[in-house]
């Protein structure tokens, strides 16, 4: 005992530090986080102006979730989320090897790298409204293609479910590029000088480099990227909120699921929106771990299964 | 041990900072606030003196500041309004303290909710003291099992005897399921067609009130006036919204009856749900508008608009279509509408626990039941008010007439469509309804989906906003 406390120790001083940030944690995130995850157990909500419960009543809000549309808004969710995010990472994978590629001498780099991330700055629901106003019945969309004489009544976008749906995926799509573009070329800039010369004099092709060098080598950020966007698309619901003033328009098909729990809020329903939220925190969870699974199976500094199977090898070897 | 010990203290010291860097931020306004009533209570102590009860301090909790002004129009103990327009001060001393929080998205229900919550443990200069409701949710506060509205008896008031010359209605909706009044307002909000005198010239041939008034006197009847705009290339309505308020007033259930967790949709629904149907495919309605109070529908209010009427009270005249209409004055009329019905009216009620019962009292009745009042407001605003025979008097008067609808005396119509409403049995869950029948039947009206799907959307809707609804019923 005593030897060990001859030894200097600075690990603790890292751990002083971090504790204010544990305690509001603690206070502001856990305590209701935990709250939540208790109310979901219980029936809580308000009539009017009256109180009703809280009463405990076991896991009947959880099953009164899964026999509701839940699965149909997750399903909304996703589609959403996918039509936004394909083109999202497509062209910022592109984007970002165009902007660190050292040979394409790109002028005014910097210029277009503050450009593309500009639609992010705005609020959501700014540009959702921008949008709502841009695409309705009588708005400038439909003016201009009526005097191009590219149709001739006006189109309802927002009235048909691929229009809508389209048009938050659009949007989400043009919010977000840039800031995947940045992450990406960061990563990307990560890399060696030297591995690019190196495929240079190999004589590698430019689209082998992309996807021989360049991929495998930004996987764990890329992992990052789609983990973020999964979370950032779970809870997906400031654009599909405005633009269909909440009701997920038509027929409740861009209904997502945060969408879902504010509309239990609107009652001041604890009980079934603690409820939502635990399936969301599973899910999410969930989700994560098979991103995670996927992108680091063959990355050695990250999966214990690689390096155990390396050690194997070697042993076999030795 | 000693090292631990002083780190120790050290994190605990950061964190107590840290956490009293949060508090003193959200405290320090409330503090200052306090401050500056304390000061300004201190010098107005010695020159005026109040009933000893009474407290200093009127909250009232409203969405605009049209009860601000209606208040410092006829309560004759107003002195005067601060700049920003948060503190009234009153002849007594006491002031009265606005708090204004927007009506849109329920966020002043929210806020109102709250603090009537938190009524019974709240500082005497804290509490609600006067309150405000709209009809669509005023049943939500005059519930009796809710008890936050004041019985007007218990203030004071004599309903059968001081309010007699309220229209009846109008005394119907702020009374609980029992018929005991617990609030009570200026407004009276008859709704009337307005329409565009150019198109009816076109189409009629003549703009004359009486003549259109008879093409519109029921919906079977107004139908053929629909086609005959429709041949001329004119809309009747802008939207199957505009029409809502006409059916949805005159239901002879209320949609939750008291005690029960069943909505029982009216046939006067299912028939505005048929009839919109028919209009929306006949091509009555301009297609491009969907539901109101939106851009589109703003547009239809223009002069490069193709419809021909608006179903509006006089609060939609004047604060909806006026602001829209970008022609000369004079263009649009008004004529009795194919139904009766009443649309909007704020009611102001006392809050109970009140700590000013005298002010809340005097406020009501000054704004409320006192014919002067309330012909003042009228002369002064455009406003079709609460009082009988004032308004009576007012129909009849040569002299008020209205630029804006050419000169016509708008009262002259609103006063026997006021005579005739029967308003529509109310309960707590008339807001969720009626915003949600709207949305879910708009998808099908707009063919994006079948009857039964709109009706099951709807049942999903509804009990979503009101976990406790168990069961929806429609009519055979």
């Amino acid at each position: 005992m005593k030897k060990k406390r001859k030894s200097i120790n600075y690990g603790k001083w890292g751990y002083i530090f971090i504790l204010p940030f544990f305690l509001t944690f603690f206070i502001f995130s856990l305590i209701p986080l935990a709250d939540t995850i208790r109310y979901s157990f219980f029936e809580y909500y308000r009539s009017g102006i009256k109180e009703v419960g809280p009463r405990f009543v076991g896991i009947e809000n959880y099953v009164n979730l899964l026999q509701s549309d839940m699965i149909r808004y997750a399903g909304n969710t996703l589609i959403l989320w996918i039509i936004g995010f394909v083109p999202q990472i497509v062209i910022a994978l592109l984007l970002a090897s165009w902007f660190s590629d050292m040979r394409l001498k790109i002028h005014g780099k910097q210029f277009f790298k503050v450009v593309v991330y500009l639609p992010n700055l705005i609020m959501a629901s700014a540009f959702a409204l921008l949008f709502f106003t841009m695409f309705s019945t009588n708005g400038p969309i439909n003016s201009i293609l009526i005097s191009m004489g590219a149709i001739r009544e006006p189109i309802d976008f927002m009235g048909s479910v691929f229009g809508t749906r389209t048009i938050v995926g659009f949007m989400n799509f043009l919010m977000w590029f840039g800031n995947t573009t940045i992450m990406l070329m960061a990563a990307i800039m990560g890399i060696s000088i030297d591995i690019f010369e190196a495929t240079d004099l190999d004589g590698c092709s430019r689209t082998q480099r992309f996807f021989y060098v360049t991929l495998p080598l930004i996987k764990p950020i890329l992992a990052y990227t789609v983990i973020t966007a999964i979370i950032g698309g779970l809870q997906m619901f400031d654009v599909p909120q405005i633009l269909t003033n909440g009701q997920g328009n038509p027929d409740r098909t861009s209904m997502t699921l945060i969408m879902f729990l504010n509309n239990h809020l609107k009652s001041k329903n604890y009980g079934m929106a603690g409820t939502l939220s635990v399936y969301l925190f599973f899910l999410s969870g969930i989700l994560c771990f098979i991103v995670f699974k996927m992108t680091n199976k063959n990355d050695p500094d990250v999966s214990k299964a690689v390096i155990k199977s390396k050690k194997k090898e070697q042993r076999r070897r030795g | 041990m000693k090292k631990k010990l002083v780190s120790g203290l050290i994190t605990a010291v950061v964190t107590v900072s840290l956490l009293a860097g949060c508090g003193s931020a959200a405290v320090s306004p409330a503090e200052s606030d306090t401050k500056e009533a304390e000061t300004t209570e201190a010098t107005e102590e010695t020159e005026a003196v109040s009933d000893a009860d009474e407290g200093k301090v009127i909250n009232i909790y409203c969405w605009n500041d049209e009860f601000r002004t209606r208040v410092e129009t006829v309560y004759d103990q107003v002195v005067e309004t601060s700049e920003d327009g948060t503190v009234t001060t009153l002849k007594d001393g006491s002031e009265i303290h606005w708090v204004v929080n927007p009506n849109q998205d329920g966020v002043y229900q929210a806020k109102l909710d709250e603090v009537l919550i938190n009524q019974a443990n709240a500082a005497a200069d804290d509490k609600v003291d006067i309150f405000l409701s709209e009809t669509d949710y005023v049943f939500k506060y005059t519930d009796k099992d809710a008890g936050v509205a004041m019985p007007l008896t218990d203030l004071g008031i004599d309903p059968d005897k001081d309010l007699a010359d309220q229209y009846d209605f109008t005394r119907t909706t702020a009374s609980d399921s029992d018929g005991v009044q617990r609030g009570s307002t200026w407004q009276c909000c008859p709704g009337l067609l307005v329409y565009r005198r150019d198109i009816a010239k076109d189409v009629f041939g003549t703009d004359d009130p009486e003549e259109i008034g008879k093409k519109v006197t029921d919906w079977e009847v107004m139908k053929a006036a629909a086609e005959e705009l429709k041949g001329k290339g004119y809309y009747t309505f802008a939207s199957y919204a505009d029409t809502f308020r006409l059916y949805g007033n005159s239901i002879s259930e209320s949609w939750v009856t008291s005690g029960s967790t069943t909505i029982k949709v009216d046939q006067q629904i299912m028939n505005w749900i048929n009839d919109s149907k028919e209009w929306v495919d006949s091509g009555y309605f301009n297609p491009t508008v969907k539901g109101q109070w939106n851009d589109d529908w703003n547009k239809t209010m223009g002069s490069q608009s193709k419809v021909f009427g608006f179903l509006f009270p006089a609060w939609g005249i004047d604060f909806v279509l006026n602001p829209n209409w970008d022609g000369e004055s004079g263009a649009w009329a008004v004529t009795n509408p194919p139904q009766e019905y009443n649309w909007g009216g704020s009611y102001i009620h006392a809050a109970t626990g009140t700590d000013n019962p005298q002010h809340a009292k005097d406020i009501i009745l000054a704004l409320t039941a006192n014919e002067d009042n309330l012909t003042k407001i009228s002369k002064e605003t455009s406003d079709f008010t609460n009082d009988k025979s004032a308004m009576a008097a007012l129909a009849s008067d040569e002299n008020f007439t209205s630029e804006f609808l050419g000169g016509q005396n708008p009262f002259a119509k609103f006063a026997p469509v006021a005579e005739n409403i029967k308003i529509a049995p109310l309960s707590a869950y008339d807001q969720g309804c009626v915003e949600l029948i709207q949305n879910t039947f708009g998808d099908y009206f707009q063919g994006e989906v079948e009857f039964d799907k709109a009706k099951q959307n709807f049942e999903t809707a509804i009990m979503e906003r009101y976990p406790d609804i168990t069961e929806v019923q429609w009519p055979e």
